[in-house]
């Protein structure tokens, strides 16, 4: 019904998603001459948990930072909660895939989180007892409340993703965006990290999940978007997440027997 | 004489200099330290080798409009925005072409350079030139020190310590994690030019004392120096300026006790002394602290092999695992174990147990994290944690912890 309105140049207001958490329209990303994005329109639910899905190259990470403005689409305009990005940074909060910094960086653990608390703390801020307070708290919601003083090079990698998910909790914000946060991490980090996002999403945040384990969708989103290059599929895991919009976004790179699995899942 | 110098009683000259290298030390190992911790250190190069040209073309006007070439602020200033062009051109190089950052900084430090040697042989034939004194600008020359001089170099440096003190985290954030920090809303490309603005201030302002070419080990050995001490980003801030500013101190110093030893070379000698030390002496990172550590780690590893082997009945033949045995007094010199022996061995049979109950509990993870094969139980968990332990593993609950 979107697309339809796309189509017909009916505004975005008048189509009645202008408070929607996230909305993308039109982005097109491209490195060099192959666009690595190609005129997507997403709609965020809020309040809902969406996973973006496609094979590996399909550009679900580009995705991601072209609506963050990490980088620069050649077009495509990005609203988050019916206002333009920059307004709004202060809602939305990002977990950059782990592989993306220097983990020897002289820093420790505490002072990581209190990143994320940078917009209350200013340019000259003391960090006072109540930064501490929160951002402590923070770690112990990924259960990592006994690790603040360490350095961060010591973390075990999914220790590490924990961390940039407490450095997310404590800008406390609306939005969640999170790259790849289930890459290479051992199950009692996939298991907390979960945890965290459903008590996100139980508090009325939205939390949309660069996500590349098809066998986990069902049960930890309610939304998905199937991209590859260009959008696929938007919707409810039960409709948009089928053996027809897999086949379309994977091709040939899925196993038919995986697609069978899958479909058997969803019942 | 050395103590003379040290005690700034060398004369005013002298003092000046002093004053003046301890305060760029401290600027520059401060301003260093994010460059360096942006993994950009090699920028400040490029930076230093673009001020030539600009000194050179700085004379030429000051002397075409009938002004004293020697005049320090404005050759400074010709300084400045030449290295401001060489670093514009530097960035738009590496963000709009396909040249990698390295073959940037390449580029434009040699083209500047040559371009400011072809100026200076130029100003050399004038027949003002030859006094001018401006290749004093390449390595430093303090002989002729002014007032002024010192003045401009301590306000350039308290200026650009301030600015760093503003923009401190924002320089930080970018450093260790610049996606996020976009999606913060950091203009990450402006915070990124205002370090490299803030760098050439340094430069400019130390050309009078350690010059161009030399410039570059101020920004980057007191940083290098200092993260030997510490794991934490802001004391590598303050270490570096501390550095950078006794290299400064003791440099100026030791150059005025003896004839013709110039200024800006020694500093930087001193300042690689600091590092050689650090790179030696300092505990955990230091090469010596890593040798005493990887030995102490294998005689570690040895004894609790030799401790497992024994619990269960299995003859060491190990020669450097018997010594240590024999040596704590675990084994006689035939290979049997003492009564301590066998004690310490049922322990650490028992405590690899306890660690397993306690890797595989999601609530100990952050002792499970400290797991080395090695590790007495006893120093990471509390005595009634340890019984809890014992009583979820069965068995014979006397053994000591």
């Amino acid at each position: 019904m979107l697309e339809l309105a796309a189509d017909k140049g009916v505004s975005v207001a008048e189509s009645g998603v202008d408070d929607s958490p996230l909305a993308i329209r039109g982005m097109t990303v491209s490195y060099g001459q192959k666009p690595a994005v190609f005129s997507v329109d997403m709609t965020v639910q809020p309040g809902a948990m969406t996973a973006i899905i496609g094979p590996n190259g399909a550009g679900k990470s580009t995705l991601l930072k072209a609506a963050l403005g990490i980088v620069s689409p050649l077009s495509g305009q990005v609203t988050v909660f019916g206002a333009p990005l920059e307004q709004q940074r202060a809602r939305i909060a990002y977990v950059p895939q782990r592989a993306s910094v220097d983990w020897d960086f002289p820093t420790r653990v505490i002072d990581v989180v209190l990143m994320g608390l940078s917009r209350q703390l200013g340019l000259l801020g003391r960090i006072r007892a109540r930064h501490m307070a929160r951002a402590l708290d923070c770690l112990h919601r990924v259960g990592m409340r006994d690790f603040a003083d360490r350095q961060i090079g010591q973390l075990s990698g999914g220790q590490q993703q924990r961390v940039f998910l407490a450095r997310a909790l404590a800008q406390e914000a609306d939005l969640y965006l999170l790259d790849e946060p289930f890459a290479g991490v051992d199950a009692a980090t996939e298991k907390a990290i979960i945890a965290v996002l459903k008590s996100l999403k139980e508090a009325g945040k939205t939390v949309v999940v660069v996500h590349h384990d098809l066998a986990t969708v069902t049960d930890y989103f309610d939304h998905v978007f199937l991209i590859n290059t260009r959008k696929v599929a938007e919707g409810p895991v039960a409709e948009a997440f089928t053996a027809e919009t897999l086949q379309a976004a994977y091709g040939g790179r899925l196993a038919t027997a995986q697609i069978d699995q899958i479909s058997r899942a969803l019942g | 004489m050395l103590w003379d110098a040290l005690t700034l009683q060398l004369g005013y000259n002298a003092t000046l200099v002093a004053v003046g290298a301890t305060l760029l030390g401290v600027s520059a190992g401060v301003t260093g330290t994010f460059l360096f911790l942006r993994k950009r250190a090699l920028v400040s190069d490029a930076i230093s080798h673009a001020t030539l040209p600009g000194v050179c073309l700085a004379f030429m006007v000051l002397v075409a409009f009938g002004g004293d070439g020697r005049n320090l602020p404005g050759l400074l200033a010709g300084s400045a925005v030449s290295a401001w062009v060489g670093l514009l051109c530097m960035n738009w190089l590496t963000r709009n072409t396909r040249l990698a950052e390295d073959a940037a900084i390449g580029a434009i430090l040699s083209v500047f350079f040559g371009l400011g040697i072809v100026l200076l042989t130029v100003i050399q034939t004038m027949g003002v030139g030859r006094q001018a004194g401006l290749e004093g600008f390449l390595l430093g020359s303090t002989a002729g020190m002014l007032w002024a001089d010192a003045l401009i170099i301590a306000a350039g440096g308290a200026a650009t310590l301030l600015l760093v003190l503003i923009i401190r985290r924002p320089m930080t954030m970018v450093a260790f994690d610049p996606e996020y920090a976009a999606a913060r809303g950091l203009p990450v490309h402006r915070i990124d030019l205002a370090m490299m603005g803030l760098v050439m201030a340094v430069t400019v302002v130390g050309l009078k004392i350690v010059g161009l070419i030399l410039i570059v080990a101020l920004l980057i050995i007191p940083p290098v120096t200092a993260r030997f001490w510490t794991e934490r980003s802001d004391r590598v801030v303050l270490l570096a300026g501390l550095a950078g500013g006794l290299a400064g101190y003791l440099g100026a110093a030791l150059s005025a006790s003896a004839p013709n030893l110039p200024t800006g070379p020694i500093i930087v000698l001193v300042s690689f002394g600091f590092f050689a030390l650090s790179l030696l002496f300092a505990p955990v990172r230091g090469v010596l602290a890593a040798v005493l550590q990887h030995l102490k780690f294998q005689r570690r590893v040895h004894i609790r092999q030799g401790l497992l082997a024994l619990a269960q009945g299995q003859k060491i033949y190990e020669p450097l695992t018997l010594r240590l045995l024999t040596r704590a007094g675990l084994v006689r010199a035939d290979g049997v174990a003492t009564e301590a022996g066998k004690a310490r061995a049922a322990k650490a049979l028992r405590d690899e147990k306890r660690w397993e109950v306690v890797r595989a509990d999601q609530a100990h993870e952050a002792t499970a994290a400290l797991y080395d094969g090695l590790r007495d139980i006893e120093t990471v968990l509390t005595h009634d944690q340890i019984i809890e332990i014992d009583r979820q593993i069965g068995g014979p609950q006397g053994v000591p912890t």
